[in-house]
């Protein structure tokens, strides 16, 4: 009866064998490759530092001015470029000018690696149906495991700062972009992919010409998921080291200090809102040859 | 071999997991019915045999269901054959490597799609130009060369448009033009104007009969419509579940139906519209009465006799010469379907 009221678990001291052996194995392998991971990373590293302080050294009016001007090169729409401008002031106001700027030197970089991975990657898996069964899981695993637990390797591997904050933001942000890569590319019109083949179209016209322009909209469609999913990792990733709007809500957290807290959580709001609107508008702009005039 | 442009022999397409180890039981002499119940296999085409004479429009015609589409795209080879030939001026497509085979479909065979397969992120002049563009011909020049297609065929002033907003009449239009840019002696055109309506699909038609006229295509055309088929065809093939029931020019297929799915076919047409004196006309060097050409339809043949108040008229060649004679009597006998048809009626 016994058998039934308790699970048969596997014995407590092979239990710890087990997980020590893991661990063991990993620290061997971080103590072996740790510092050839760190210099393979070290350009990543140089251009975050760089960029940072690119952000943070520039006057003010400037970032303002490209601030305005990208929004406008994307949404077109003036009250856009004005409701970004205004909301970056507002957060300079109150004081979190460097800290804005710190986050939004790592979530470009974050986007940029993404992106970077994560086009030809979906390109890959849109390709071949053995892949994207392959890469599928990985994503799953990629989005929903907590956050913590892929920091512990990580910081065992990297230890705590930039490219391993980097790396886990990465982990979190990557897969929408994969994901919607992937789809844009197999939702392509199969009568147009006919239509290409027929005319005798190779991979790459057949790719460049028709399947990427066409799933552009899926693909940007991405990477606005990819630019709010690395947003929302902000926080998680100051727990190891990387400068920016999430340090102070950590404080705040650990302190119970209200509006600290809520003044930087919410300028990680404006910055969300910024980025999805102005990129929205440059994904429908994409597409606006699908409208008709109405002359069908 | 010259009177052959391009030539399908003993085609089979068998649909479905393991499609050789069916063409065992396709060649044993099992029934498509009885391969899918039986095997799980579609069998899409059976041992089609047909040649395509030079610069001459081959319709194709058959029900939906009755493997036309997939016909059409083993000339170009967007379908690959479980068994069988397909020849194309004495080359086996089926033998090309890949890059032969994108040479001759950038080159030999350009293909207009039902539903256009236009690309939608490209202006009406840039789809026009796709074909040229694919060859590695510069964008730039690719336009400028394709220009008179887009004139050619109406849509001048729309180069800059969208596909999405056009008409489906001009999107087929745009489609046409750009299979036409290429330059290619064969043109595939799967049931091309069948997503139009009547009156665009009539004009488009007489787009295609024009161009005909002037460039002289091979040109292999798929349809559902038997108006279309005798229309625009020069030969006919009739396709009936994966299997060619009978070819010919439309004169002939009207005149003998195979069989009583052709008669039924053709019951509601207007044979006098249709049927062209030559058909019916007895040979002779010699005869009296109202003269006209051997491609008079009955209908005018009929007004012209009527008019002329004579029983019998002369009918001539291409040169002028009588060749044959027509009477009232054969006319009238030929407006009638044939027996066998009259016989289905019976029972209604």
């Amino acid at each position: 009866m016994e058998f039934f009221n308790e699970f048969p678990e596997m014995g407590r001291s092979d239990l710890r064998d087990f997980k020590k052996a893991i661990d063991f194995g990993f620290r061997s392998f971080s103590r072996a490759y740790g510092d050839a991971l760190e210099s393979f990373f070290d350009p990543l590293l140089q251009f975050m530092i760089w960029f940072e302080k690119l952000l943070i050294n520039s006057p003010w009016p400037i970032i303002l001015a490209v601030i305005a001007l990208l929004s406008w090169l994307g949404s077109r729409s003036w009250k856009l470029v004005f409701g970004s401008v205004a909301c970056f002031i507002v957060i300079g106001y109150f004081g979190m000018w460097e800290n804005t700027m710190a986050t939004l030197a790592i979530i470009s970089v974050a986007t940029l690696v993404c992106i970077g991975l994560g086009i030809p990657l979906g390109i890959w898996m849109a390709k071949s149906n053995r892949v994207q069964a392959t890469i599928t899981p990985v994503l799953d695993v990629m989005q929903t495991i907590p956050s913590f637990v892929y920091l512990i390797p990580v910081v065992m591997l990297l230890g705590i700062g930039k490219v391993p904050g980097l790396i886990a933001v990465c982990i979190y942000a990557a897969p929408p972009i994969v994901r919607l890569t992937n789809l844009g590319i197999r939702l392509v019109d199969e009568e147009v992919l006919e239509a290409s083949d027929a005319f005798g179209a190779n991979y790459k016209q057949r790719l460049w010409g028709v399947q990427i322009p066409l799933a552009l909209p899926n693909i940007f469609a991405g990477v606005n998921q990819t630019i709010m999913m690395a947003l929302a990792m902000v926080v998680i990733a100051s727990m190891i080291g990387v400068r920016g709007l999430g340090v102070p809500v950590l404080q705040a957290v650990s302190n119970q200090y209200l509006a600290l807290g809520l003044m930087n959580g919410l300028a990680i709001v404006a910055i969300a809102i910024i980025f999805d609107r102005v990129s929205q508008k440059y994904g429908e702009r994409l597409q606006a040859y699908r409208k008709g005039n109405g002359n069908g | 071999m010259a009177d052959t442009k391009i030539e399908i022999r003993n085609l089979y397409k068998v649909f479905g997991s393991n499609p050789e180890a069916a063409m065992k039981h396709v060649h044993a002499g099992l029934s498509k019915q009885e391969l899918l119940d039986q095997h799980g296999h579609v069998l899409g085409l059976r041992d089609i045999n047909i040649k395509i004479k030079p610069k001459r429009i081959q319709v194709i015609m058959g029900l939906s269901g009755s493997g036309k589409s997939t016909l059409i795209r083993h000339i170009n080879r967007l379908i690959e054959p479980t068994e069988g030939e397909v020849i194309v001026d004495g080359e086996d497509i089926l033998a090309m490597l890949a890059d032969e085979l994108r040479e001759f479909r950038r080159h030999k065979a350009s293909m207009v799609f039902q539903r256009f397969g236009l690309l939608p992120h490209r202006t009406v002049s840039q789809n026009v130009a796709y074909g040229l563009s694919i060859q590695g011909i510069g964008e730039a020049e690719a336009v400028e060369r394709s220009q008179r297609w887009i004139e050619r065929v109406g849509l001048a002033g729309f180069e800059q448009h969208f596909p999405a907003q056009l008409s489906g009449g001009m999107q087929q239009r745009v489609g046409l033009a750009r299979a036409l840019a290429t330059d290619a002696e064969i043109l595939l055109m799967d049931e091309a104007f069948s997503a139009l309506d009547p009156l665009i699909r009539t004009d488009m038609q007489n787009i295609l009969l024009d161009l005909q006229e002037e460039l002289h295509k091979t040109i292999v055309f798929i349809t559902h419509d038997l108006d279309e088929a005798l229309r625009i065809g020069d030969e006919i093939s009739i396709l009936r579940d994966g299997e060619v029931i009978q070819q010919g020019d439309p004169q002939s297929i009207i005149m003998r139906p195979a069989d009583d799915y052709i008669s039924d076919f053709i019951k509601d047409i207007n044979r006098g519209r249709v049927l062209e004196v030559r058909s019916i006309m007895e040979k002779t060097n010699r005869a009296t009465g109202p003269k006209m050409g051997m491609k008079t339809p009955l209908e005018d043949a009929l007004q012209q006799l009527v008019g002329a108040g004579k029983d019998s008229g002369a009918v001539t060649g291409e040169d002028g010469k009588t060749i044959g004679k027509i009477t009232m009597a054969n006319a009238i006998a030929a407006m009638a379907r044939p027996d066998r048809e009259i016989e289905g009626q019976r029972y209604k």
